[in-house]
């Protein structure tokens, strides 16, 4: 594996994120798409800057964390400062199958055998 | 990563040149999971439009979540690996398939990371068929509608009714064979899991 952050401490991961370690958006799920709201300005910690240029399309978090080599867990919490300061929206998946609703809807499913059809 | 076959060249661009339409609103998760070397990895590249990703995520040396970065702040945390890859389904809908490690010491990532997949597939080798229990007994207590796909890499020295009584499938789960170096038998696996789904969904409704 190659993630370039392995090589780093701890304390840098507790850095990225200026110490906190947690209040992350409960609501960020791995595929959340993530779309900027806002350009980058001068002065911005390098990783919001980074995630702002990454996401000028809908990008879902774990294609966020692999691009900035991050864990997801660190990614859900810079993306939660952004959040919170408007500079990004969030698509949440829809309801996602729960133990209540195990399953995906008929809709969905052939949306996806048809695409699988044509790969 | 973990794949013993020898890789085929990664196709397909990367993500950043291949971005997802502005219109796309939703993502829907697909996992893949199986021992070190069985070929999940191979099997996301096949069927991945952009050239897989991987990264990963904390959990405490104890082994539960990191929802908080206690760990990685003063504790030793350690990480797990993952890697995935997409395929765009439409102008608002894109799939993820995650290959994930499925033995119980990274059952944590599910929760975390695989909830609400519409479905999973259980990758098995006959060299290691045991490192599929874990998986194929929590997919089962949890609910997730699964198939297994057996990797032959194009050899078929075991019967399939071999496997499924040495892993004491149910019968109603389908398995089948597979060659997850080839796009087109890596996408059947795909296409057995979605119609495993939506016979289940027709099933439930007809109750």
């Amino acid at each position: 594996m190659s993630g370039a952050h392995r090589h780093e401490g701890p304390d840098r991961l507790y850095v990225i994120t200026s110490g906190r370690s947690g209040g992350a958006d409960e609501s960020l799920d791995a595929v959340t798409l993530v779309v900027a709201e806002s350009e980058a300005v001068p002065g911005m910690q390098s990783e919001h800057a980074e995630i702002l240029r990454l996401c000028r399309n809908p990008t879902a978090v774990v294609e966020v964390s692999a691009h900035l080599r991050l864990p997801v867990a660190v990614v859900r919490i810079l993306l939660t400062d952004l959040l919170d300061t408007g500079r990004i929206t969030a698509r949440h998946p829809r309801p996602a199958p729960s133990p209540a609703q195990p399953l995906a809807s008929p809709d969905v499913l052939e949306k996806v055998l048809v695409a699988l059809h044509n790969l | 990563m973990h794949s013993t076959t020898s890789e085929p060249p990664a196709p397909g661009p990367r993500t950043a040149e291949a971005p997802l339409p502005g219109t796309t609103e939703q993502a829907l998760k697909i996992t893949v999971l199986g021992g070190f070397g069985v070929g999940k990895t191979t099997l996301v590249r096949s069927v991945s439009e952009i050239r897989p990703l991987d990264t990963e995520e904390t959990m405490t040396r104890a082994g539960a979540a990191v929802d908080d970065l206690e760990g990685v702040e003063g504790k030793r945390a350690t990480t797990v690996a993952f890697d995935f890859g997409r395929i765009t389904l439409d102008a608002t809908a894109v799939l993820y398939v995650f290959g994930a490690p499925g033995q119980e010491r990274f059952w944590f990532l599910w929760d975390r990371l695989f909830a609400g997949s519409l479905g999973a597939v259980v990758l098995v080798d006959t060299r290691r068929l045991e490192e599929s229990w874990y998986a194929i007994d929590r997919l089962e207590a949890q609910g997730t509608p699964f198939v297994v796909a057996h990797n032959d890499f194009g050899e078929t020295s075991h019967g399939l009714d071999e496997v499924r009584a040495a892993l004491d499938l149910d019968p109603a789960v389908p398995l089948v064979r597979c060659d997850a170096r080839e796009r087109d038998s890596a996408k059947q696996v795909l296409i057995s899991l979605v119609r495993h789904v939506r016979s289940l969904v027709a099933a439930r409704s007809a109750r």
